[in-house]
């Protein structure tokens, strides 16, 4: 005992080091250590956002950027996904499927993101997709490309918020069959994007009982098209025309010079005049022609609420242009895709559970596991049908006639006008 | 045993060991920079050593591209002799190429081989039944292997980048060590005289310029390959450019300034992308800059300023 007193001396004085040390250990725990636990259980759920912030699709990539983070406020102002917050981690592909496969890359190894979502551009998407199956990171695309349901891809990339390029064209060709005429001439420009157009509605206009009379490709390069006009043949009923890029406007103003006040019908798709005022000059020989749109940009006449909610939740006025500036013209046909993907990313993570990585395959199966999306504030656009084996969705078309500049909705397709024979069933692949 | 051997050894050691010791996201960044380099250094047999300023890599490493992966998806032939193939459609092409723009010189030979390229750039979206044009395709994952190994895996992918790499490190450095190589360099700093020395100048560049395609189409072949995708964006004007940055930013006519240069650009891009939108001012503005003080690039400059050994 007598040892020890000195001993408990020179304890007590440790003792109270070791005390005042266990203290600010205890304190600096009390901060950090619910932190450390908050990491695995509320830190935010990190979803890296592919966005064409410059290259040819930066006005896309502009209107995607703004819909996704109105989407992510809502979603956390409801309380976030399964308790945790939202982050959206962007990063610019540049509109280039190799910067876009860095991006991805970028998204699974260094932002450890849960989930990467985003990308419009056919070729950013099928050069990404490759680099998220094998990171076994879920790419959820909003590009509308025919190439998810192709089978070209893999399990990791689904397409659950907007409608394939297959579908929208083979819904049109009832349309125009029944009330723009039987004889159509097809103009399109000579690269992929335009060969889906010719391959796909041909098919379907024949099988309505139309005619393609003639299909008019336009090399990629051409800057005027007036040589091409005396092609069409003269029992022409309905011109489809799907140019894309600045030179739209070249082509349209110079069909109108061509033809005149008589023409005959013109359907086209809104692709190429996304985020362009439709009261640009040379565009008024569009009055009275119909189009195509994903979503009315136009607010119409019997708006759902949940179009009214989305709008000003987005930052878009009547006229589908942004409300602080009425030139700058949204792109509403596509944008409202990456509001129902994000919707859908949450169901799909609040069905399997989501904790983390290890629930990726968890979650895959969950959003394959979706079929019937009613319309309303989580699809705005309208409802939708979802093909788990293909991962494709699929959902109402619109078609609009161009009325005093401007776009009024006149036809709306059901889900199965826009349905075809699955072309692959991602389900059998294993993760 | 040369000291540009030794750096060359001791470089491929490096990357190899990087493998090991870098994050996932760098070491995967790291295979793609060395396809990049490989392609770079194809570039800089033409221009670096032979003074040919082509404005039409692109071409030759879609050459390749092509090569490969249409032969694998349309054909279902295996990987090592589509990449066999994509090596013979590049120097294919290159030849063609070569006998008809080596008949220009100066401006003239860039604004030519950019045509061609462009030319080849809308032949990819014409026949897009087959390459899908701008859309491109996918090459399936379970085609990509060659002797068992799987490229689409990191570790293979890696290597595999780190082979070809280290082949055509080799072979450009003793090329250029070899009275060819000389005979390139001599070219370049006075045509006149080599012809008036009795060099036959014509056929040297155009199977410098061959060999440089070929290397290029390898470096094509190789991104589909290990990276699994194939379209005509990699066939278009930027995909000239790149190689001719690279080049001139780690130093033309050095064997490893390719390498230090597509590091570099990658790196600038990637980083100053996190930190504002307008990052292709900020590469714009450090080019600029790299041009005015650095302008025979970075191993130019070095080999200039006490490293005359420099390979």
């Amino acid at each position: 005992m007598t040892e020890r007193l000195p001993a408990r001396g020179l304890l007590d004085r440790r003792g109270a080091l070791k005390t005042l040390g266990l203290g600010a250990g205890a304190l600096a725990a009390s901060t950090a250590m619910p932190g450390f636990i908050q990491a695995q259980s509320s830190a935010p759920i990190r979803i890296g956002f592919q966005v064409h912030r410059t290259g040819i699709g930066a006005s896309y990539g502009r209107w995607y950027d703004r819909t996704s983070q109105a989407a992510v406020k809502r979603i956390n102002d409801a309380g976030g996904i399964n308790g945790r917050m939202v982050e959206l981690v962007p990063e610019d592909d540049g509109t280039d499927p190799k910067r876009g496969a860095e991006v991805v890359e970028k998204f699974a190894t260094q932002s450890k993101c849960d989930v990467a979502f985003g990308t419009l551009f056919s070729h950013v998407v099928i050069g990404s997709a490759p680099r998220a199956g094998e990171l076994k990171l879920p790419y959820f695309v909003v590009s509308e490309g025919h190439h998810v349901a192709s089978g070209m891809l893999n399990r990791y990339t689904l397409q659950p918020g907007i409608t394939d390029v297959k579908s929208q064209v083979q819904a049109m060709a009832p349309f125009v069959s029944q009330n723009l005429g039987k004889k159509v001439c097809m103009i399109f420009p000579d690269f992929a994007f335009g060969h889906d157009h010719r391959d796909y509605f041909s098919k379907a206009f024949e099988a309505q009982g139309g005619t393609i009379n003639a299909k008019i490709a336009i090399p990629p390069t051409e800057t005027s098209f007036t040589k091409y006009f005396p092609q069409i043949p003269r029992d022409t009923e309905v011109i489809y025309h799907v140019m894309t890029g600045p030179a739209v406007l070249t082509f349209v103003k110079e069909l109108g010079e061509f033809f005149g006040p008589s023409r005959p019908e013109l359907f086209g798709f809104i692709d190429s005049l996304e985020a362009v005022d439709m009261s640009s000059p040379g565009l008024e020989f569009l009055e009275g022609s119909y189009m195509w749109e994903g979503n009315p940009r136009y607010a119409q006449a019997d708006q759902t609420e949940y179009d009214k909610a989305y709008r000003e939740a987005v930052g878009v006025d009547d006229n589908g242009a942004s409300v602080s500036d009425g030139k700058d013209v949204s792109t509403y046909a596509h944008m409202f895709g990456c509001w129902e993907t994000l919707n859908i990313i949450k169901a799909g993570m609040e069905a399997s559970g989501y904790q983390g990585p290890d629930d990726r395959a968890a979650l895959i199966e969950a959003v394959e596991a979706m079929t019937d999306m009613p319309e309303g504030m989580d699809h705005p656009q309208g409802a939708k049908r979802f093909n788990g084996k293909t991962h494709q969705v699929f959902g109402h078309q619109y078609i609009s006639k161009v009325e005093g500049g401007r776009m009024n909705r006149v036809h709306t397709t059901s889900i199965e006008d826009t349905l075809y024979e699955d072309e692959v069933d991602y389900t059998t692949q294993s993760f | 045993m040369g000291r540009g051997l030794v750096l060359h050894l001791c470089t491929i050691a490096l990357l190899a060991a990087a493998f090991f010791v870098l994050p996932a996201y760098h070491s995967g960044n790291l295979a793609r920079i060395m396809v990049l380099a490989i392609y770079a250094m194809g570039y800089n047999l033409a221009f670096g050593y032979t003074g040919l300023l082509s404005l039409g890599h692109a071409l030759f490493f879609a050459a390749g591209m092509y090569g490969l992966s249409l032969a694998m998806t349309h054909l279902a032939i295996p990987a090592l002799p589509a990449l066999g193939l994509a090596l013979v459609a590049a120097g294919v092409v290159a030849g063609i190429t070569g006998a008809l723009a080596l008949r220009t010189r100066g401006v003239a030979f860039m604004i030519v081989t950019l045509m061609f390229a462009q030319a080849g750039y809308l032949t990819a979206l014409y026949f897009s039944e087959w390459t899908r044009g701008e859309e491109g395709f996918v090459i399936p994952q379970a085609m990509r292997n060659i002797a068992g190994i799987d490229l689409s895996g990191e570790t293979g992918r890696y290597f595999a980048a780190l082979f070809l790499f280290a082949v055509v490190l080799l072979l450009i450095g003793a090329l250029v060590r070899a009275p060819f190589g000389r005979t390139l360099i001599a070219i370049r700093e006075n045509e006149a005289r080599a012809t008036m020395l009795g060099y036959d100048v014509q056929r040297l560049k155009w199977i410098a310029l061959v060999v440089s395609g070929m290397i290029s189409g390898l470096a094509g072949a190789a991104y589909a390959l290990l990276f699994g995708y194939a379209g005509a964006s990699f066939a278009a004007v930027p995909y000239s450019i790149f190689p001719l940055l690279y080049v001139l930013l780690g130093g033309a006519g050095t064997t490893l300034g390719p390498l230090i240069g597509a590091v570099f650009m990658f790196y600038l891009i990637d980083l100053s992308s996190g930190l504002t939108d307008a990052y292709m001012l900020v590469a714009g503005v450090v080019l600029v800059a790299l041009t005015l003080f650095l302008p025979q690039g970075i191993l130019g400059t070095l080999r200039k300023r006490g490293l005359p050994w420099l390979p």
